[in-house]
């Protein structure tokens, strides 16, 4: 089987996945729910997917414990898509700096609970959140007055100002790094502990979870449809009552929020981050995530994430040449899904069918 | 309360060394449909572009209502009760028609992102608010059978009325129009200005800059005539039609009067 001919099954069955997604929608209400909810089991079940036939050897990572991708890579990678689809997908603002939000979570949660401090994870990780999306606020209310490829050139400057202090300030440990963070807390049979990798993915995909909930409350309000305006014309959007700083702005600060949960959850499970953990090449694997998967599409985010960070893994055993075939699939997905695997979606607006008019007034709405 | 909603009070715009409106003085009276019309070049949409923040005029005061606008975001301003449509259509082209009223209806809303995370009933509400305006608006316009398509899947002719129920919708008080007739035919045009007739019948002001002089003429009640960035007429359809000036402008003075 050449690789080109199983991208392209890759391919057609992110196709095939949105095809489903659209079969999906027109069922009814718990046909959805309950599919979801299998869905939701079957995730959570995912360390055990190696031991499946089949299954198992396509996604089985070999020469690294499978569950400690799931936690290292993939939960860690999916999180941040979603942070980056809400400033790069949904407000079109290129963010090419994310790993420096990423980073000061980790931090904050290191020097919190290790270097300067001993606070439990547990408070460290709001900190941690409420940290990253200070950093994003101030990093935002100067730059998001540019646009394009201006406050791409600002962000990775970002990226690289907070890799480059980490590395030089006593104070974060230099380039020495931080160890002994701490992990979450043990919650009954679930230990966070060096030796299994499992609770630390259950903790993580609930995470997640949370995050597509809230993100999609986010999506279906004024909030999104501001993002959506802001990203499809900027000018326009203003002239129609958008407060388009406040709202990038915003972008910034969940997507920076996110970012910092990320690195929250990552610090507590490695326990030891140092400088070279937060490379520029990290936001740019995280970008191609996003786009990748689709970006403007949250499921197109956690898909790109998952495989962004699984695929290297996977192809380990081509050894020196993975990061290539890695680079091959990226291109070749790209080739066939020029809009990310699970391209952004026109609305449904499914209220629409039910729709009756108010009052028989043509403009009701005039006082 | 003054008779004039919106007056432009000796503005001058310049680029560089263009000077594109010149000491341009007029104003809108509320519940009139006045015309701004011009040559190519004369100025017209820039005039909008200072009357909505877009360009901060070089000299000179837009004063909305009785205070100046001078300082306030084109948000603020949109806010404040002007809307306008473009020259050159600028909908959400990924978004769909409804959910392009619904942004505009937004313009009224208040929630943000603690409002939508936490579901809170004034969110619930403005989103049905909006719904019920945007459908209504889109009823309006007759273009309700596309309201859930893509912007850009629509029409040409839908485009531009879904841009004017998107500017509708953040209830202004004076809603600008920028040549929303551009690329109709004659049928189609004459639909239109029947329809901006009956906005203005809902209680807007109506500023509306055309080319076709005699859709102008048959739809207006003022008219200002701009030239070269300079207000060379104003009055009623009738009076301008008979300016000379204006004649000179639209057709050229004949070789031997010059």
């Amino acid at each position: 089987m050449s690789l080109s001919e199983s991208l392209r099954s890759v391919t057609s069955g992110a196709r095939s996945v949105s095809r489903l997604g659209e079969a999906l929608g027109k069922q009814s209400r718990s046909v959805r729910w309950s599919f979801g909810a299998i869905c939701i089991l079957a995730l959570y079940l995912l360390p055990w997917w190696p031991n499946v036939p089949v299954l198992g050897w396509i996604v089985e990572t070999p020469g690294t414990s499978f569950p400690s991708v799931l936690t290292d890579q993939v939960v860690i990678f999916v999180l941040v898509a979603l942070g980056l689809n809400v400033v790069v997908g949904l407000a079109g603002l290129l963010d090419l700096g994310y790993v420096g939000f990423y980073a000061v979570g980790a931090y904050t949660v290191a020097i919190l609970s290790s270097q300067h401090a001993n606070l439990p994870w547990l408070l460290c990780m709001p900190i941690a959140v409420l940290v990253s999306m200070l950093a994003g606020v101030i990093l935002g209310t100067p730059t998001l007055r540019l646009r394009g490829d201006y406050l791409a050139i600002v962000t990775l400057g970002f990226g690289e100002i907070i890799r480059i202090t980490a590395n030089n300030m006593h104070w974060l440990g230099d380039s020495r790094g931080i160890s002994k963070i701490a992990t979450p807390p043990s919650i009954g049979p679930l230990k966070f502990t060096v030796l299994d990798a499992k609770p630390y993915f259950f903790l993580g995909l609930t995470t997640i979870l949370i995050v597509i909930f809230l993100l999609r409350r986010l999506e279906n309000s004024r909030v999104g449809r501001s993002w959506n305006a802001i990203r499809e014309d900027e000018d326009a959007a203003e002239l129609m009552g958008v407060d388009t700083f406040k709202f990038k702005l915003w972008a910034f600060a969940i997507g920076a929020a996110i970012g910092g949960l990320a690195g929250s959850l990552y610090a507590g499970k490695v326990q030891f981050i140092n400088p070279s953990n937060f490379p520029l090449q990290l936001s740019i694997l995280f970008l191609a995530a996003v786009v990748l998967g689709g970006a403007g599409n949250m499921w197109g985010a956690v898909v790109g994430g998952a495989l962004v960070a699984w695929m290297p893994e996977r192809f380990r055993g081509f050894a020196d040449k993975r990061v290539f075939v890695f680079g091959v699939a990226l291109v070749l997905v790209m080739v066939f899904r020029p809009q990310g695997l699970i391209p952004r979606k026109i609305r449904k607006e499914r209220w629409l069918e039910s729709w009756k008019p108010s009052t028989e007034t043509a403009l009701g709405h005039k006082e | 309360m003054s008779d004039n909603l919106l007056e432009l009070d000796h503005v001058t715009m310049q680029f560089g060394g263009v000077t594109a409106l010149d000491d341009v003085t007029f104003a809108i009276r509320r519940g009139e449909i006045l015309g701004l019309i011009g040559p190519n070049g004369a100025g017209k949409t820039t005039c909008f572009n200072v009357m909505t923040g877009v360009y901060t005029a070089t000299s000179g005061a837009v004063l909305f209502d009785g205070t100046s606008l001078a300082g306030f975001k084109r948000f603020q301003i949109t806010k404040r009760g002007i809307a306008r449509t473009f020259q050159n259509i600028r909908l959400f082209p990924d978004m769909t028609a409804i959910e392009n009223v619904m942004v505009g209806a937004d313009a009224n809303h208040r929630t943000s992102v603690g409002g939508a995370l936490l579901g809170l009933p004034r969110h619930h509400r403005e989103e049905a608010e909006g719904r019920n305006t945007a459908m209504e608006l889109l009823t309006f316009m007759g273009i309700a059978d596309r309201a859930g398509d893509a912007a850009r899947n629509l029409p040409y002719g839908y485009q531009r009325r879904l841009e004017i129920a998107r500017a509708l919708a953040t209830k202004p008080q004076l809603l600008c129009l920028d040549e929303p007739a551009a690329g109709f035919t004659p049928a189609e045009k004459i639909e239109l200005m029947e329809l901006i007739r009956k906005i203005r019948d809902q209680g807007y002001t109506v500023l509306l800059i055309e080319h076709d002089m005699s859709l102008v003429m048959g739809v207006t009640d003022r008219i200002v005539v701009l030239d070269f960035g300079r207000v060379i007429a104003t009055g009623t359809p009738n009076e301008v039609q008979d300016n000379p000036a204006v004649v000179a402008a639209y057709l050229g003075v004949p070789d031997d009067d010059a």
